[in-house]
């Protein structure tokens, strides 16, 4: 009870500081800040169009940030999302242009999104190896290997893949529509994909909270000398992690071709990497809040697209809204910390 | 290729490197006094437009300049307070405002997106662009490509020739030894974190008033702050090395575009990632040449060995670490 009167204070305390710097901002630029505002929530919740497309990036957002969790329980800094989540992509894709004749549609999906998280792991496992065997910062490697993933996806949209005859920007051929995840009548989100996220919540909480495995995991990242008196292995742990984290990120890049690109683009990941960094770190990394804060941002991202339209404003107020708050969380976390430190 | 496509190729590299080198010897500073500023790309993308805006606005080039370097400066003491004061992860504070900066440049930006704005003339230097063949070419460049180059020797003195560079280098090693010899170590993290922010700051007047004119989304610089981190590594943390490492991606980014004529199919961003296996390989490197076995297998290719030796340099110890004067 007394952790959630302080985290209800936090969060109050985070928007008190974020919403008007917000407020702010937009008045400079001479706009109201209640219409913004009032775009932006119907913009998202408006229709259930609207909000079908919401929870469309609310699915792969949430995928990636459950990942990062367990890597941030282990002590790494899973930076490399962004690059596991466009491997992903392509592994889906690489399946799905395979094409139909083999087998049954939904199994060639099904391996197609296998293929997605099979090659995110792979790409997280490179960015562990190169830590624990070759002794480079997790931050860095996974920095470098995104970029080289960038790098990967272009050559293969402007390459091999390339639409007979064009290569462009616009991406890859289109999927046949066998291939498209099935939606339901009248929904824009596929319920597989959902499903596929609200699994993955229950499985995480599962276990990081309850299994040996996510306890074993917690001692090696606070503690990576001390677990080897229990005759643990840390970097089994950190590898282990790590290759779950770049599995989801992976399953991410592989909604984002399956269920709503239908084929590969070069903006595949839409930047939901490194905003998945965002939501865990304004989660205070810790789970029960994320799927809602994954669910504002992808309202955020979401509620946006109508604001160069309707207000003449550019829709990167949706990242200004949400890199304030996560700001406002570390300034908050922070003097608490610093109060902590001066009260004991 | 003959005398004159050369001396252009080696002008267009010297521009091209230019707001990097700056930018890049920032974080060297930053890094090297036991900071690290991640927000890089960000901050130079949004001191990029507020420089244009205000150079816009006014008409003055030494105003644009100016608050784009405050600009990097405030963005640069949010990472400092942040990190150094509240003891929160650096990598943490600096991701999140590389994200928010880039969506603030683009929002606060947009109503000066494709305007025509105030660009930098180009400076013939007396006598030196008088040198046939290569004077006119080489010393015609904007006033801020001759600066900064002069910035690297004036980073490598402050750094190795003068007390308060050593005080510098003595934060970053050593903030515990610093403290017992009376320097204040957070208080010099702070200011080299400004410092450092300052000079990325300038480096994105540089670009949006000088070597990629103008405002827009996208600018054409989106980046390029983490190829500057990446050369911070891959010249192992000495201003000298980190320049040469800017000099050599302006080299591949210019060579980058006439290759694209050779495979057309393949585009200019594929030639971009070029500097990041470089500096996972020089990271590499650097741990590996730490280990016994490793070093036996030098010994007997010296020409390696040299190899390594010279890409090798070793982080400040305390990057990225907090200190707590208490401890």
């Amino acid at each position: 009870m007394q952790n959630l009167k302080q985290h209800l204070i936090d969060t109050l305390l985070i928007l008190a500081i974020a919403g008007p710097f917000t407020s702010l901002l937009l008045a400079l630029v001479g706009a109201s800040p209640a219409d913004a505002f009032g775009h932006l929530f119907s913009g998202s919740f408006g229709s259930w169009s609207k909000f079908s497309r919401v929870l469309n990036v609310w699915i792969p957002l949430t995928l990636c940030s459950l990942g990062l969790l367990y890597a941030f329980r282990s002590g790494l800094w899973n930076i490399g999302v962004e690059g596991q989540l466009v491997l992903g992509a392509v592994g889906t894709a690489g399946v799905l242009r395979l094409g139909v004749d083999a087998a049954s549609p939904l199994l060639v999906l099904m391996l197609a999104l296998l293929a997605g998280a099979l090659l995110g792991s792979l790409w997280a496992l490179l960015a562990g190896w190169l830590k624990i065997k070759g002794g480079v910062h997790e931050i860095f490697a996974g920095l470098g290997l995104n970029f080289v993933a960038m790098g990967i996806i272009l050559w293969l949209i402007f390459g091999p893949w390339k639409r007979p005859g064009i290569a462009s920007m616009s991406g890859t051929e289109p999927f046949p529509r066998e291939l498209w995840f099935p939606m339901l009548e009248g929904w824009r989100v596929s319920p597989f994909a959902l499903a596929l996220a609200l699994a993955a919540i229950v499985i995480t909480a599962w276990v990081l909270n309850h299994s040996r495995f996510g306890l074993n995991l917690k001692a090696v990242g606070h503690n990576p000398r001390a677990v080897l008196l229990y005759g643990l292995s840390p970097q089994t742990y950190l590898l282990t992690a790590i290759i779950i984290s770049g599995a989801l990120a992976g399953l991410a890049g592989g909604v984002q071709v399956s269920a709503i690109y239908h084929r590969l683009i070069p903006a595949i990941s839409s930047g939901y990497g490194y905003l998945s960094l965002l939501v865990v770190m304004l989660a205070n990394f810790r789970l029960l809040p994320i799927p809602l804060i994954a669910l504002f941002f992808a309202a955020l991202n979401v509620g946006s697209i109508q604001l160069p339209m309707m207000m003449q404003l550019d829709s990167s107020l949706a990242g200004v809204i949400q890199g304030a708050c996560v700001l406002s969380a570390l300034l908050v976390f922070g003097l608490r910390r610093l109060k902590k430190g001066a009260d004991g | 290729m003959n005398n004159l496509s050369l001396t252009l190729l080696l002008a267009g590299v010297l521009a091209t490197a230019a707001p990097l080198i700056i930018a890049a010897l920032g974080e060297t500073l930053t890094e090297k006094a036991g900071v690290i500023n991640l927000s890089l790309d960000g901050s130079l993308l949004l001191s990029a437009m507020v420089g244009f805006m205000a150079a816009y606005e006014s008409g003055s080039f030494t105003l644009g300049f100016a608050a784009a370097a405050v600009t990097g400066a405030v963005i640069a003491a949010l990472v400092g307070i942040f990190g150094i004061y509240l003891g929160q992860l650096q990598v943490a504070v600096g991701f999140a405002l590389t994200l928010m900066c880039k969506d603030l440049a683009y929002f606060l930006g947009n109503p000066y997106a494709r305007l025509q704005g105030p660009q930098l003339l180009s400076l013939e230097l007396p006598w030196l662009s008088d040198i046939p063949l290569l004077g006119p070419v080489l010393f015609r460049q904007p006033l801020v490509v001759y600066l900064s180059l002069l910035l690297i020797a004036l980073v490598w003195w402050y750094l190795y020739r003068t007390g308060r560079g050593l005080e510098l280098r003595a934060v970053g090693e050593n903030p515990e030894a610093a403290y017992t010899r009376g320097i204040d170590p957070r208080r010099k993290q702070l200011l080299y974190t400004l410092v450092g922010g300052a000079l990325v700051g300038a480096a994105g007047a540089a670009f949006s008033l000088g070597i990629k004119p103008g405002w827009g989304r996208p600018q054409g610089i989106e980046g390029i702050g983490w190829i500057a981190l990446a050369i911070v590594i891959f010249g192992g943390w000495h201003p000298v090395k980190v320049a040469l490492g800017a000099l050599l991606f302006a080299f591949l980014q210019v060579i980058g575009i006439s290759l694209q004529g050779v495979w057309p199919s393949i585009p200019a961003q594929v030639f971009q990632v070029a500097p990041f296996p470089m500096m996972i390989l020089a990271l590499l490197l650097l741990n590996l040449a730490q280990r016994e076995t490793f070093r036996h297998a030098l010994q007997r290719r010296p020409g390696l060995a040299l190899l390594v030796r010279r890409l090798q340099g070793a982080p400040p110890r305390a990057l990225g670490q907090n200190f707590k004067p208490d401890r």
